[in-house]
């Protein structure tokens, strides 16, 4: 079955990349651009190096900016869909939900009227056991936005690992913080993956950060041979 | 043992990490599960388990409802079995009930009308699926939505159907009906 990913270079959507080219043909990337930073569905840091990471994973990305405006993105996420529909032949979709219900409902809502099968390979997944799994497969993944208390600039940049997990699930126990950033606490950014043809090096960087709240933007990157 | 049935299209698919793993996850710690897909089922899978949970799948995936005599067991059968959305409508069918167009995605509000041993009074459910049925005089109506049935029971056996999923939201349902059935009774 062809498949196309929708993508936003995060953990969660790279695992989902990851499981869906195991089983089935990705054709596909899909990346929503999201103009508003408070969006629910399609804002993430960093979303730019979609296009860095299709190269690094050979496959083609198609991207929409969207304004981002509640119900107005959800039409924008059904015409990229469709332009995948056109340009690549896919027969379903690919998401990395894993606990929202909101996300997924609105994702199973277009793809239904698109005719398309809806596939969330991450969902109800066990939180600390799909964090440990990406080490386990040696995906390169850092932090790259944080939005809680008390999560402050220094965890900005960080590459995940299984002392960083170990923080994080006694964060969670203190704070009740999800450790994979199912409420927006955590933004992610991969780096490197199993399907990664070469891996990326960032060249040059900058955190920006207020109190609990912080982004760690790549503003240069490239390739390199793993 | 609980046996947990794959209802996808085929095995090992991309649709069994969404709708078997969060139910193996829910009660695994409750009695020993195993996970089979609908194809491989067989006498010796049947006689080691104490019951059975059929899965949900993707709302494109009708597969199992044009493959009903790999479901007779269902019926022929004394095992505990609880259908999940495709499971819930393949026993229907297996048992003689017609399909019933209802399309349902995302939360929505069930209300109970029976008393039963799973679930009680209203409350809200993660909903997924195209179609619903009209049961035959040998089910209960359990509960129900605005738009269609959504559980029922056989009348004499502990054959239960639930067109939500359990494994989303309200997974003490599935709990209690592996506590009610299990073997082992480990709660």
């Amino acid at each position: 079955m062809k498949l196309g990913v929708l993508f936003s270079g995060g953990k969660d959507s790279t695992l989902a990349l990851h499981l869906a080219m195991e089983r089935e043909t990705v054709a596909c990337l899909i990346t929503l651009k999201s103009k508003n930073a408070e969006s629910y569905m399609f804002h993430t840091p960093n979303i730019d190096l979609t296009k860095l990471q299709a190269v690094a994973l050979k496959l083609p990305l198609i991207m929409r900016i969207t304004e981002g405006r509640k119900e107005e993105e959800l039409e924008d996420l059904r015409q990229a869909i469709d332009d995948a529909v056109g340009r690549f032949q896919i027969e379903g979709v690919v998401t990395g939900a894993v606990e929202s219900v909101y996300q997924s409902t609105r994702i199973q809502c277009v793809c239904h009227q698109l005719n398309l099968w809806c596939f969330n390979p991450l969902w109800k997944r066990n939180q600390k056991e799909l964090l440990e799994e990406l080490i386990t497969k040696r995906f390169k993944v850092i932090v790259s936005g944080i939005f809680a208390y008390p999560l402050d600039e220094t965890w900005l940049g960080k590459e995940l690992n299984l002392d960083i997990i170990d923080k994080l699930m006694k964060l969670e126990k203190e704070f009740g913080i999800s450790p994979s950033g199912e409420g927006g606490e955590i933004e992610t950014t991969v780096l490197d993956a199993p399907m990664f043809r070469r891996k990326i090096e960032i060249l040059q960087h900058a955190i920006e950060a207020r109190g609990n709240s912080g982004v760690f933007q790549v503003n240069e990157a490239r390739l390199v041979p793993k | 043992m609980i046996l947990v049935v794959d209802m996808n299209f085929k095995k090992s698919s991309l649709g069994c990490l969404e709708f078997v793993q969060p139910i193996l996850s829910t009660i695994s710690d409750l009695d020993v599960c195993i996970a089979k897909h609908y194809i491989d089922i067989g006498q010796n899978e049947l006689a080691k388990c104490d019951a059975a949970i059929l899965s949900g799948t993707p709302l494109k995936d009708n597969t199992t409802l044009n493959h009903l005599e790999k479901f007779r067991w269902v019926k022929s059968g004394n095992k505990p079995v609880l259908g999940i959305c495709a499971g819930f409508q393949t026993i229907g069918l297996v048992f003689g009930a017609c399909l019933k167009k209802c399309l349902g995605i995302g939360m929505t509000e069930i209300t109970t009308l029976q008393s039963n041993i799973l679930f009680s009074s209203q409350f809200k459910a993660y909903t997924l699926h195209n179609f619903s049925i009209e049961p035959t005089d040998e089910f209960d109506t359990l509960a129900e939505s605005t738009q269609c049935i959504q559980a029922f029971k056989h009348k004499r056996r502990n054959i239960y159907g639930v067109l939500f999923h359990p494994e989303v939201r309200n997974k003490e349902i599935l709990r209690r009906f592996v506590c009610e059935f299990s073997g082992h009774r480990r709660v």
